[in-house]
């Protein structure tokens, strides 16, 4: 307990949330102090993201109350919370890429002021809190980080009590961290409350005064960060202990998927084109190639899988160039990718696992013969991704939809790992799934690289790229630096291979 | 061989011949600004002449029958706004079964009223203006039709540019999801929305029965309301580019129709369906090469929106 804290600003008591089929909060209680940064620390389906909802007025609690500054408070809506005092900074912003920043801010207000006012005071604040941003830009040219500056200057123009930042830092750089926590510094400094929630735990330490720690919706422990090691505090919000990935130092063998001078105009809306990026990935060995969203990952994942074509000479898998042939092609060539996107990308949602595992398994399986499908072998096939990843599922005729994100997530990384693949692309593969699953997702990756595949793991998770990465590449604004050992890279050179803080080296000075 | 054509007559005549396409088009356009793809305009326009039509020729005011007229159109976008917003339908397949409903719904309605004459619309007294050379004629002899539009046209470009109505009616159609966590009821905003796309799009077929025709055969609207629906797609969502696309078909139409007066030796076919050609032309040129950010598409256009998350 800080002895310098100040007034109760408020309390959560026994609230209870619960959905069909699972309950998401679960007789919740904790208090926040005016001026006090509070973690709210859990995995993913922990409950986090919906006791804020209820907090910010979005949802409401099945039972359970909670108390504003000593009165009972119970916003219907987010316009009531925005008027007490609470503002919110979205896990996934609520932005609208199509409108200019100032249209953005005047979006989350109750009573925006003028637009040419707006925008004056737009700048002002950002300037006062090291925010730099430019109010007549639109936010879909807008760095993820700049992003992120235009949702927290929409909450400081409303001077809130108590600011809610739902993860706020798994977009940004190492560098673009440090500003953040200068300016979230600066408020509490002013008496704003913050409540921040998170799973990185040296963040938590180095700037929260208490923590919540919630395991499947219900508070399992409160502490003091400081008084606990990072370790501690990951064993109490999984509630068992970790074992980290094993790795077998392989030998590397030839080079097995070369990528030279690739130029690429995006295909997607507001997104990045790739510039000359050159790389080789030898015989068992994995590149972790890191990078803030939105720097060219979904279009060099696209790229690599086939679903965009290029000169042929560009890709090359063991020397055959493969740039002008589409997916089915470069499966045949040996070529396995897992993009980003689980639902619609990876897995048709409303397919069974059975449909689902022939669609991608049907060339390396040989699942189809002279036209005709194999069911037989495709339902084993199926039911081998099932067992050998620990999908848990009622069976394989359910479709891709119904399972739980990890769950899925565990199928379609699955179902590409068990095709025997020599090169292997993978987008983002353990969001948003639990720390057990994302470690038996990552052993696996291991595995496959020991055996001899050539593994490329686009990530922004950048614990996770230094665990099982022996080489290390960044891309910022669609180009990519020169791959690197893992060994003896320090955050800050990783930092500043992502892009540094994106023009921001000039905030806070002297603060 | 084109020398029999007046120009003055045929600009005058273009804006006569576009009002009802401009005032579906920019009544879709509002809808789709909200992320709404309402494919129903042809039954909505439909449904506003009959009902426009039976209010003026039961009340002998065409006045009441304008406002019949929108009425109609928006009671039946109301019921595409039941399907999809409440009860979460396909918007293709609604707006197609809402346009087919319409069709039927008119001609059952309109069997009584073939072959009367509705009361006329006049003009608006411009006095001496109107004897003007050339501009007289282009600009000060219509009806009062001719000059709303326009107004709502300008109305509907001041209310999405520089109210706050309209800055969250634009949200609502780039992102749902961002919308509805900042607090926006996006539902509700979709339904008034369609209704007042419903409301134009009835106000544009009560022109077509009331002035433009004047009197009701089954199937008037013979295709506008997808014209419409293709304006909107060439003004890629921008209010005075829909006003220049509907003057623009509305003179392809009229052009036509003075060519075969002139006597043009063309087939007659060539020259009706060159609207509709020079409209998948225009539509080819607008999209091709370019992504949907550059032609401006609201980013959640045709998606339905669940809150439950």
């Amino acid at each position: 307990m800080n002895a310098n804290a100040g007034a109760e600003l408020l309390r959560i008591d026994g609230v209870t949330k619960a959905y069909p089929g699972v309950i998401a909060n679960s007789d919740v209680s904790f208090s926040i102090r005016e001026g006090e940064v509070h973690a709210l620390l859990g995995e993913n389906g922990a409950g986090k993201s919906t006791l804020v909802k209820m907090i910010y007025g979005l949802i409401k609690p099945d039972s359970g109350h909670m108390v504003w500054r000593g009165e009972a408070y119970a916003p219907a809506k987010p316009s009531m919370a925005r008027t007490a005092g609470v503002a919110m900074v979205f896990q996934h912003f609520s932005l609208f890429e199509a409108l200019d920043v100032a249209e953005n801010v005047a979006l989350g207000m109750e009573n925006p002021p003028p637009m040419r006012e707006l925008a004056a005071r737009i700048r002002a604040v950002s300037e006062e809190y090291g925010l730099p941003l430019d109010p007549g830009r639109m936010v879909g040219d807008l760095s993820a980080g700049e992003r992120q500056r235009v949702e927290i200057i929409r909450c400081l123009l409303q001077s809130p009590k108590l600011l809610i930042m739902d993860e706020p830092t798994s977009v940004l750089t190492p560098q673009e961290v440090e500003i953040l926590f200068e300016t979230l510094r600066k408020l509490k400094a002013e008496g704003t409350s913050i409540l921040y929630i998170s799973h990185k735990l040296e963040e938590i330490r180095s700037l929260c005064d208490e923590a919540t720690i919630l395991r499947r919706g219900k508070v399992v422990a409160t502490c003091t960060p400081r008084e606990k090691t990072a370790r501690e505090l990951a064993e109490m919000m999984v509630g068992a202990t970790l074992t980290p990935p094993e790795r077998r130092a392989g030998e590397k063998g030839e080079v097995a998927l070369g990528v030279s001078d690739l130029s690429l105009a995006s295909p997607i809306p507001f997104g990045t084109s790739l510039k000359g990026i050159s790389f080789a990935v030898s015989k068992g060995e994995v590149l972790g190639i890191a990078g803030v969203a939105g720097n060219g990952q979904d279009e060099l994942l696209l790229a690599l899988s086939g679903e965009i074509t290029t000169e042929p000479d560009r890709i090359r898998i063991h020397s055959h160039p493969v740039g002008d042939l589409g997916p089915v092609e470069r499966r045949k060539a040996g070529l396995v990718a897992a993009p980003e996107e689980r639902l619609g990308h990876a897995a048709a949602p409303n397919m069974s696992l059975t449909e689902n595992a022939l669609l991608s398994g049907a060339v390396r399986k040989g699942l189809t013969r002279n036209g005709f499908i194999d069911w037989a072998g495709t339902e084993s096939f199926a039911r081998a991704i099932i067992e050998g990843f620990d999908v848990r599922t009622p069976g394989t005729h359910v479709a891709a939809r119904a399972l739980s994100g990890g769950n899925l997530q565990k199928f379609v990384i699955g179902r590409e790992l068990m095709q025997d693949p020599e090169v292997i692309v993978i987008n983002q593969p353990t969001w948003g799934v639990d720390a057990a699953a994302a470690a038996s997702i990552r052993q696996a990756i291991l595995d496959r690289a020991a055996a001899g595949a050539a593994v490329v793991v686009i990530s922004q998770d950048l614990d996770e790229l230094l665990e099982i990465a022996d080489t290390f590449a960044a891309l910022n604004e669609g180009r990519m630096t020169r791959p690197r050992p893992v060994e003896g890279l320090s955050i800050e050179e990783i930092g500043l291979m992502m892009g540094g803080a994106h023009g921001m080296e000039v905030a806070h000075h002297g603060a | 061989m084109f020398g029999s054509i007046d120009p003055a007559l045929l600009i005058s005549a273009l804006m006569v011949a576009s009002v009802p396409i401009l005032l579906a088009a920019i009544g879709e356009l509002v809808v789709e600004r909200a992320g709404v793809l309402n494919l129903g305009v042809e039954g909505m326009m439909i449904m506003g002449a009959i009902c426009g039509f039976i209010t003026a020729v039961e009340s002998g005011s065409p006045a009441l029958g304008f406002i019949g007229g929108a009425a109609g159109g928006a009671i039946l976008s109301l019921l595409f706004a039941l399907l999809t917003q409440v009860m979460q339908a396909n918007q293709v397949a609604s707006g197609l079964a809402l346009t087919l409903f319409g069709l039927g719904l008119s001609s059952l309605l309109g069997q009584g009223y073939v072959g009367i004459k509705p009361p006329l619309t006049g003009s608006v007294p411009f006095g001496p203006l109107a004897d003007i050379p050339f501009f007289g004629k282009v600009l000060f002899s219509h009806d009062p039709f001719v000059y709303l539009s326009v107004a709502i046209v300008a109305a509907v470009w001041a209310f999405l540019k520089f109210t706050r109505g309209g800055l969250i009616l634009r949200a609502v159609g780039e992102s749902h999801d961002a919308a509805h966590a900042l607090g926006y009821k996006v539902q509700r905003i979709r339904l008034l929305a369609i209704l007042f796309g419903g409301a134009m799009a009835g106000l544009g077929g009560a022109y077509l029965s009331l002035v433009r025709v004047p009197q009701w055969v089954d199937g008037i609207t013979a295709g506008a309301g997808w014209i419409a629906l293709a304006i909107v797609v060439f003004a890629s969502w921008r209010p005075w580019r829909a006003l220049l696309g509907a003057w623009l078909f509305g003179g392809i139409t009229q052009l036509q129709l003075n060519l075969q007066a002139a006597q043009v030796p063309i087939p007659v076919e060539y020259l009706s369906m060159s609207p509709y050609l020079i409209t998948i032309l225009v539509l080819v040129v607008m999209s091709s090469g370019r992504g949907r950010a550059s032609l401006n598409a609201p980013a959640c256009l045709g998606q339905n929106f669940h809150a439950a998350r």
